[in-house]
């Protein structure tokens, strides 16, 4: 006698292709209600995870196939916690990130301390999708979800003496044991800084959420900046404090060593790391190093002009 | 049991352990197999995000373990009494240059596309790669005269002198692999300690040596009456 098994998912219950491919629609749709239950439920990691409600697709995204959310959650650089890629996956599980406040201060007329709360609400959120080009050449596409930085910088009114924005990641050896000079070989807590106007662009993007949830732990939660045209550890994670200053802020990688990373790390093929050329990257889960890399990742059409008559060789 | 031929066997099939992890890798990349149990899940957990990162590392890092492994045979051999080890040491030695020529086809093939002029401006210009490009030629030509064969036509003496090499290539890896990581040195520093602890073991054994020669030769000292 012949027994069939039944297939564990039936073909009528997975997801339709073209539905999965319209994920910015389906998005749009979805009830913000779900949002409040995945709280009630879960009030440690209130974000982690929740599907946050999307209300616009932006025209800065590129049409490249996005990578696999799979890749993006377990190849991450978080030396916080671990300097393996597959580390902070493992170990950034439990990072708590609810209560969270981003306190943002210095230069400006009004500084104020924004809750977890107050940062999804300050703009609707936009799904934007970037190409993110890491200075040890690979890059990856990812649906980011966030708004402009500009919004949250506006609302504290930057004073004119206000050149640059120092940021700040958080920083608690409780909760990320690895996080020591010693160990990772790198200065924390983590800090990174934009010029004033480079912070102001529209492309840099506050981002709270990728593929249509909250950030997870080691992509940054709950909080972190994405500067797509520059190498992707500029684009700090988790971050509490944002400080508007007067002159140019220290950068953990640029501390550890100003001869391979600079203050603008802007993405260009041109310009090779010492160590190794920047000229091609790999576009994972590519096994081949054969990408050609695009002068500031493709978006120099947006902001070559903010480094007009400057040699980018000498502010690499 | 280090003269059984089994135990010769067994450390064969320990060494393509990881390049059996590696083949399996390979084609769970070519095949899209699920992963989630069985035989492929024991082998292949998941799918190594980044493949060019995997194999390099998982080459680079057996390369340099077993160039370690055959420098600790000599002491070991002297420390425990088993002359014996010396069976492995040419299988090990093999062994690290197999994982060695891996690691940089890797290079060659998935990071530079056989691009012969960026390879050749890399080995100058860029001085990690000089030095893993220098410990891996000079293993060259040990595979190459590893032969009971070569032995006897350049003569046991010859024949060790040239693979003294092998300490050159060691410290080579070493460097190459301390100059080539981003922050976190303790890995580097762990290889190198060792590969310290095993060079100096053999300055401070031949120094000894020497001393005790001197003594058997001198004649004995006048005694005054």
């Amino acid at each position: 006698m012949l027994i069939l098994k039944r297939a564990e998912i039936p073909y009528s219950e997975v997801t339709p292709k073209d539905v999965y491919l319209n994920r910015r629609k389906f998005l749009a749709a979805a009830p913000a209600a779900f949002l409040a239950a995945r709280e009630l439920l879960s009030p440690r990691r209130a974000l982690a995870g929740a599907r946050l409600n999307v209300a616009l697709k932006s025209p800065f995204s590129t049409t490249e196939p996005v990578t696999s959310p799979d890749i993006v959650t377990h190849y991450n650089n978080f030396y916080e916690f671990g300097t393996s890629k597959d580390e902070p996956a493992r170990y950034a599980k439990n990072f708590r990130t609810s209560p969270w406040t981003v306190s943002v201060e210095g230069d400006c007329a009004k500084p104020r301390k924004f809750s977890m709360d107050d940062i999804l609400k300050l703009a609707p959120l936009e799904e934007r999708i970037y190409r993110h080009r890491c200075v040890e050449a690979w890059s990856i596409v990812v649906p980011w979800i966030g708004y402009s930085l500009s919004v949250l910088l506006n609302l504290v009114q930057p004073t004119p003496k206000a050149k640059y924005v120092a940021f700040q990641s958080y920083w608690d050896l409780g909760q990320m044991p690895m996080a020591r000079p010693q160990m990772a070989g790198i200065d924390f807590p983590y800090v990174e800084g934009l010029r004033l106007d480079e912070a102001m662009h529209p492309l840099a993007l506050l981002c709270v959420g990728m593929y249509g949830e909250a950030l997870p732990p080691q992509d940054g939660a709950p909080v972190r900046l994405v500067v797509p045209w520059k190498y992707g550890f500029k684009s700090i994670k988790s971050i509490v404090k944002i400080k508007l200053v007067g002159g140019q802020p220290p950068t953990t990688w640029n501390m550890a060593n100003a001869h391979e990373y600079g203050f603008y790390s802007n993405v260009n093929p041109e310009v090779d790391h010492p160590r190794w050329s920047q000229a091609r990257e790999q576009r994972l889960p590519s096994l081949f190093k054969n990408h050609p890399t695009q002068m500031f990742n493709g978006y120099a059409s947006q902001v070559a002009g903010l480094y007009a008559g400057m040699d980018l060789r000498k502010n690499y | 049991m280090l003269k059984s031929r089994w135990t010769k066997i067994v450390v064969f099939l320990l060494c393509l352990v990881p390049f059996s992890r590696l083949v399996a890798v390979a084609l769970a990349y070519v095949l899209q197999p699920d992963l989630s149990g069985g035989l492929w899940h024991f082998w292949v957990p998941s799918l190594p995000p980044n493949p060019l990162d995997f194999f390099t590392h998982l080459t680079g890092d057996w390369t340099i373990r077993l160039i370690v492994a055959t420098l600790a045979i000599t002491p070991l051999r002297q420390l425990l009494a088993a002359p014996d080890l010396i069976r492995f040491r040419r299988m090990i030695g093999l062994f690290a240059f197999f994982y060695g020529s891996l690691h940089f086809l890797t290079y060659l093939w998935f990071d530079k596309l056989f691009d012969f002029h960026e390879i050749w401006k890399d080995v100058g210009k860029r001085p990690f790669i000089t030095a893993g490009f220098t410990a891996f030629v000079l293993m060259v030509p040990l595979a190459l005269t590893s032969t009971k064969g070569w032995i006897r036509r350049l003569g046991g003496k010859r024949w060790q002198r040239l693979h003294r090499l092998i300490y050159v290539t060691a410290v080579a890896a070493v460097v190459h692999y301390y100059w080539l990581v981003k922050s976190d040195v303790r890995l580097p520093l762990l290889y190198g300690a060792l590969v310290a602890v095993l060079l100096l073991y053999r300055v401070v054994s031949s120094f000894r040596k020497r001393i005790r020669q001197r003594d058997a030769v001198a004649p004995p000292a006048p005694v005054r009456v």
